[in-house]
């Protein structure tokens, strides 16, 4: 308990005397996390909003399929996008294995299906109740999307934190296309599971204290929001 | 804006008008000429395919047979670009009062600095002048009726149906919106109504339409209806009686 104790004492100066190699890893996961997730945003929140409010043959199949990807076994991720990537790979070409853009390609992956998903639920709900108002004022199906993706934006907001807390937390698959290579694609996540494996707890526990820091936050940051909202009457009714 | 003088009546024709669920016919109208001026009111017991009607007028459902047909053609996108609805439960869009306006001035191509006037003149005219900041979902139930009506009033529209726009509110609130019905059927816009409430036919309509069972049971002028209705449907649901 007492080497607990000082491990966590250790840790605490590390994160307050503004350690060089802590910030860096910090910096590159949020770097790599933020980007992922905003790709993933400006693919899954049409397809979701489209699939809400598209009628077409396979729809049904297309919803399960989206709904069984959010559930995507990570290893397995990294595995396709370093086959993908790796030299004799379709994409070899681009020499991004082992680099941040690879960590962020596995991690779009990981975090289109989650946020195409629930856009898909909160625009469907959502145009359930608005849809007969907008054909009544001329706006058609699909010129309905903006509107609805607008007017779910707090709900959306949620979206995107469950995007960005599987990304952050992510290990399986940013470890095999990023190789955990010092201050190149060294994250958050691989960091603790090397530096733990290593004995290097402060610098573990460091790290698991600004991850956790960062997630509740970030929750407690759209929870604020959304509350403020409600008080405001733009939320759900 | 029209004004009265230049108002228009498209004449709205059914025909054959079918719509059948689960076995059940739910609307069944032969034929039916909506061609009065003046506010038409939908009176009818529940289930009677009032709002189902409308719905079909409006082209937000297809029937499963019959045709809608405006001064002689078959009612197509650009008539019902010309017609507004409002709905019992007003949908009011998660943005300010001001927001659900522009919305649809945005739409109609109002320029940003005409659109704020446009706005305050509709705020001032549904009496909801110093909300336009306020989140559209705050309002209270008559406010935001209201302003449902202004929103569709904004699209300027030739026909405006109402499905039951007064029911839950009290009586200040149904005044208050029955008075902005008015003075858009005073301005030319062709009102079309469903309402439950036979106090409030008398006061706005000037034709009556008595649905029951999906069918039309009685369609006159408002006067003759309230003094001499004809159909058997029609006396006892004007005499309080139950209607099925």
């Amino acid at each position: 308990m007492q080497n607990f104790a000082e491990e966590l004492r250790h840790a605490m100066v590390l994160i307050l005397s503004g350690d060089r190699d802590l910030w860096e890893i910090v910096l590159l996961s949020l770097r790599v996390s933020v980007f992922a997730v905003l790709i993933a945003a400006l693919l899954g929140m049409p397809l979701g909003a489209a699939l809400a409010v598209g009628r077409f043959p396979g729809r049904r199949g297309v919803i399960i399929l989206v709904n069984a990807l959010m559930g995507l076994p990570p290893v397995v991720v990294g595995l396709l996008v370093y086959l993908c990537l790796s030299r004799s790979g379709p994409l070899g070409v681009l020499q991004l294995l082992y680099t941040p853009s690879a960590m962020i390609i596995a991690q779009v992956v990981l975090v289109t299906p989650i946020i195409t998903a629930l856009t898909r639920q909160t625009v469907e709900t959502l145009n359930a109740e608005y849809a007969e108002q907008l054909r009544s004022l001329g706006v058609s199906r699909l010129a309905s999307v903006p509107t609805l993706l607008w007017d779910g934006r707090l709900a959306l907001l949620t979206a995107l934190l469950a995007g960005f807390g599987r990304a952050i937390a992510e290990v399986g698959a940013v470890i095999m296309v990023g190789g955990n290579i010092n201050h190149v694609t060294r994250v958050m996540t691989t960091t603790i599971a090397l530096e733990t494996s290593k004995g290097n707890l402060a610098l573990a526990l460091a790290l698991g204290v600004i991850l956790i820091a960062l997630a509740v936050s970030m929750t407690a940051c759209v929870s604020l929001l959304i509350q403020r909202s409600d008080v405001e009457g733009l939320h759900h009714a | 804006m029209r004004d009265f003088a230049e108002q228009r009546h498209p004449e709205i024709e059914v025909s054959g008008l079918r719509i059948k669920r689960d076995g059940k016919r739910l609307l069944d109208i032969d034929r039916l000429v909506l061609n009065g001026p003046g506010p038409l009111m939908i009176l009818g017991p529940n289930g009677a395919g009032k709002s189902l009607l409308l719905r079909c007028l409006h082209g937000l459902i297809q029937p499963d047979g019959g045709v809608v047909r405006q001064d002689g053609q078959e009612m197509g996108l650009a008539d019902r670009l010309q017609q507004a609805m409002v709905f019992q439960r007003p949908v009011l869009l998660r943005r300010s009062v001001a927001g659900n306006l522009n919305f649809v001035l945005r739409r109609q191509g109002f320029d940003r600095h005409l659109r704020g006037a446009r706005v305050a003149e509709l705020l001032a005219e549904g009496g909801l002048e110093g909300k336009a900041r306020q989140p559209a979902r705050s309002l209270s139930g008559g406010e935001a009726q209201r302003l449902a009506i202004l929103r569709a009033l904004a699209t300027d529209p030739e026909v405006l149906f109402l499905d039951e726009p007064t029911s839950a509110l009290d009586p200040q609130a149904t005044q208050a919106i029955e008075a902005l019905i008015a003075a858009a059927a005073r301005r030319g816009v062709r009102i079309i109504m469903v309402t439950h409430d036979i106090g409030q036919a008398r006061r706005l309509g000037q034709d009556i339409l008595l649905m029951q069972g999906g069918r039309v049971a009685e369609q006159a002028e408002a006067t003759a209806f309230f003094t001499k209705p004809e159909s058997q449907a029609a006396r006892r649901f004007l005499s309080g009686g139950l209607v099925i």
